[in-house]
């Protein structure tokens, strides 16, 4: 990064943590989300994980997914104020000011992350410290095909749409990944569901409980959903350009 | 030797943009000398923004090219050797005045100091407000700082004045004045004759797309600046009328007669003599829209919508 991108991304930061709105929302649903399923389970079990660890991986998964996600809201909102083309009148080059964004979006997914390891840690969670940093790991490798599709949301998406757009596809992604729980054992929606990123973010805590990385598959489906929405994101901001 | 000659500060060359099928821009070629002051005067649909757009590398030209300081746009952006202000643009929200301006000029190679930004824009009392509590012409006013912060030799303002009140536009064009004392470059597009006359030494006109006219603010000011008489007369003979002096032409308007006047006195004068029985004068400005359209009166196209004349608007 040059001089330029840090400055940006130092404001950047300052910008994100003083919307307190924004942040609050983004770690508070998570949050309560997992004091109300994970409390009162605190002994079951889910695939034969204990309930209160795959549900602070489905959180985790989840609120860092909307964290990243979310950049795309705050893209579009100041695209829509014009303020893409006065960046254009600086040296900043876009790579610099989407590494911002990215960085944002990182730092709000681990505040997320963090608090809901501490909960997790409070309903009995154990786990190796090989197994927490891998699983860390894991679920920050898989939030980059989300930080792609945050930029791609926010260059196609107005923001008038951007509430229902950001709420379905996080939701269905949710879904689908098995933050609720597994969707499927086996058969078409289980193959479905391997085949969505969100899946992979959810299975981080699962495989990290042995200490292990994901299978092959894992990796692939997370290669091939970055490159493809990588794709999607740089054309849809040169479409955003070219449209001056 | 030319090469050893400065570069312009602005130099336009066959410039040409299309949008789908309206030709946008046809054919631009522009100079301006470091140091001056132009405004870039026409209707709305003129063309004005699309060149500013691709005066700055905002827009790519289908033809031609556009140089400042002999730079391409985006080395003389990086450089910090061109500032300007968008016509619609708002500021970057959770930050204060003083930050976003520190923000941006840090961006830069050699910007003005922040407090020195402020004092030349006249909004020192702003500085530590949050950008989102802004009026509409105070975020304006913040819009010219983040243009000058750059320090830059070369001044771009697209219509700059829109959104603003009469006080507003007063302090916001001495600020102008005040920045470009210091041996600026400056362009800026504006619809409003009188501003073209009052801040620029030099108006260049445009209309569907070209360069109509360009000159001396007084000299595009009398192109542009005629009248119209109108008044009844029966059995109305056009081309006497049109051959009275101050005349520039004649004709039928509804039940009355429109002469288009380069001497509005002499001309009402000349038809009061030679046509008594003429009634119902009426003298208006013709208004820049009708002086535009007769600029471009010659032109053969007719691919495009004129400018709007159903609702004029009224020259301030």
């Amino acid at each position: 990064m040059n001089r330029q991108a840090l400055t940006y991304a130092r404001y950047e930061v300052l910008r994100t943590f003083r919307n307190t709105r924004f942040f609050i929302f983004s770690l508070v649903f998570p949050v309560v989300l997992y004091l109300l399923i994970a409390g009162p389970n605190r002994h079951e079990k889910v695939s034969g994980i204990p309930l209160p660890l795959y549900f602070m991986t489905g959180m985790a998964a989840f609120g860092t997914m909307m964290a990243i996600v979310s950049t795309g809201g705050r893209i579009a909102a100041e695209r829509q104020v014009g303020w893409n083309r006065q960046l254009r009148l600086t040296p900043l080059r876009p790579s610099a000011y989407f590494s911002a964004k990215v960085l944002c979006g990182y730092g709000l997914a681990a505040v997320s992350i963090l608090v809901l390891y501490a909960l997790g840690i409070g309903f009995g969670v154990h786990l190796s410290a090989r197994a927490w940093l891998t699983m860390t790991g894991l679920i920050l490798v898989g939030l980059v095909p989300f930080a792609a599709l945050g930029i791609a949301v926010g260059h196609l998406v107005s923001t008038d749409s951007m509430g229902p757009a950001m709420g379905g596809i996080t939701s269905l992604l949710a879904l689908l990944g098995g933050v609720w729980g597994p969707i499927a054992e086996h058969g078409f929606l289980h193959d479905l569901s391997q085949a969505i990123p969100s899946y992979w973010l959810v299975q981080a805590g699962k495989v990290a409980l042995e200490g292990h990385a994901w299978p092959m598959k894992g990796w692939v489906v997370i290669g091939i959903w970055s490159l493809v929405l990588g794709r999607v994101a740089a054309w849809s901001y040169r479409r955003d350009t070219a449209r001056a | 030797m030319l090469e050893t000659l400065p570069p312009d500060g602005i130099r336009l060359h066959d410039l040409t943009k299309a949008f789908g099928p309206v030709q946008a821009v046809r054919g631009i070629d522009l100079a301006v000398a470091p140091g001056e002051i132009v405004a870039l005067l026409g209707p709305n649909g003129a063309g004005k923004s699309t060149t500013v757009d691709l005066l700055l590398g905002l827009a790519q030209p289908d033809a031609g090219e556009a140089a400042i300081f002999g730079r391409s746009p985006r080395q003389a952006i990086d450089e910090g050797i061109v500032g300007a202000m968008l016509q619609s643009g708002g500021l970057l929200r959770e930050l204060s005045v003083r930050e976003l301006i520190a923000m941006v000029g840090s961006l830069f190679p050699h910007a003005l100091p922040v407090q020195e930004v402020l004092d030349l824009c006249g909004i020192g009392e702003l500085a530590d407000r949050r950008t989102h509590k802004l009026s509409g012409g105070e975020s304006q006013r913040v819009r010219f700082a983040l243009a000058i912060v750059s320090d830059p030799d070369l001044l771009v303002l697209d219509e700059p004045t829109v959104a603003m009140d009469v006080g507003a536009r007063n302090a916001f064009w001495t600020a102008m004045r005040a920045f470009a004392a210091r041996g600026k470059t400056v362009l800026f597009a504006t619809h409003y004759l009188e501003e073209a006359d009052a801040w620029a030494d030099r108006i260049v006109l445009m209309a569907r797309g070209r360069i109509v006219a360009d000159g001396a603010t007084t000299e595009i000011k009398a192109k542009v600046g005629r009248r119209t008489v109108r008044f009844t007369l029966a059995d109305a003979d056009l081309d006497r009328l049109g051959a009275l002096p101050g005349v520039a032409q004649a004709e039928h308007h509804g039940g009355s007669v429109l002469l288009t006047c380069s001497d509005a006195d002499a001309a009402l004068r000349a038809l009061v003599a030679a046509e008594p029985t003429a009634a119902d004068f009426e003298v208006r400005g013709a208004g820049l829209e009708a002086a535009f359209l007769e600029l471009t009166a010659d032109e053969p196209e007719v691919d495009q919508p004129a400018p709007t004349l159903d609702a004029p608007e009224v020259v301030r």
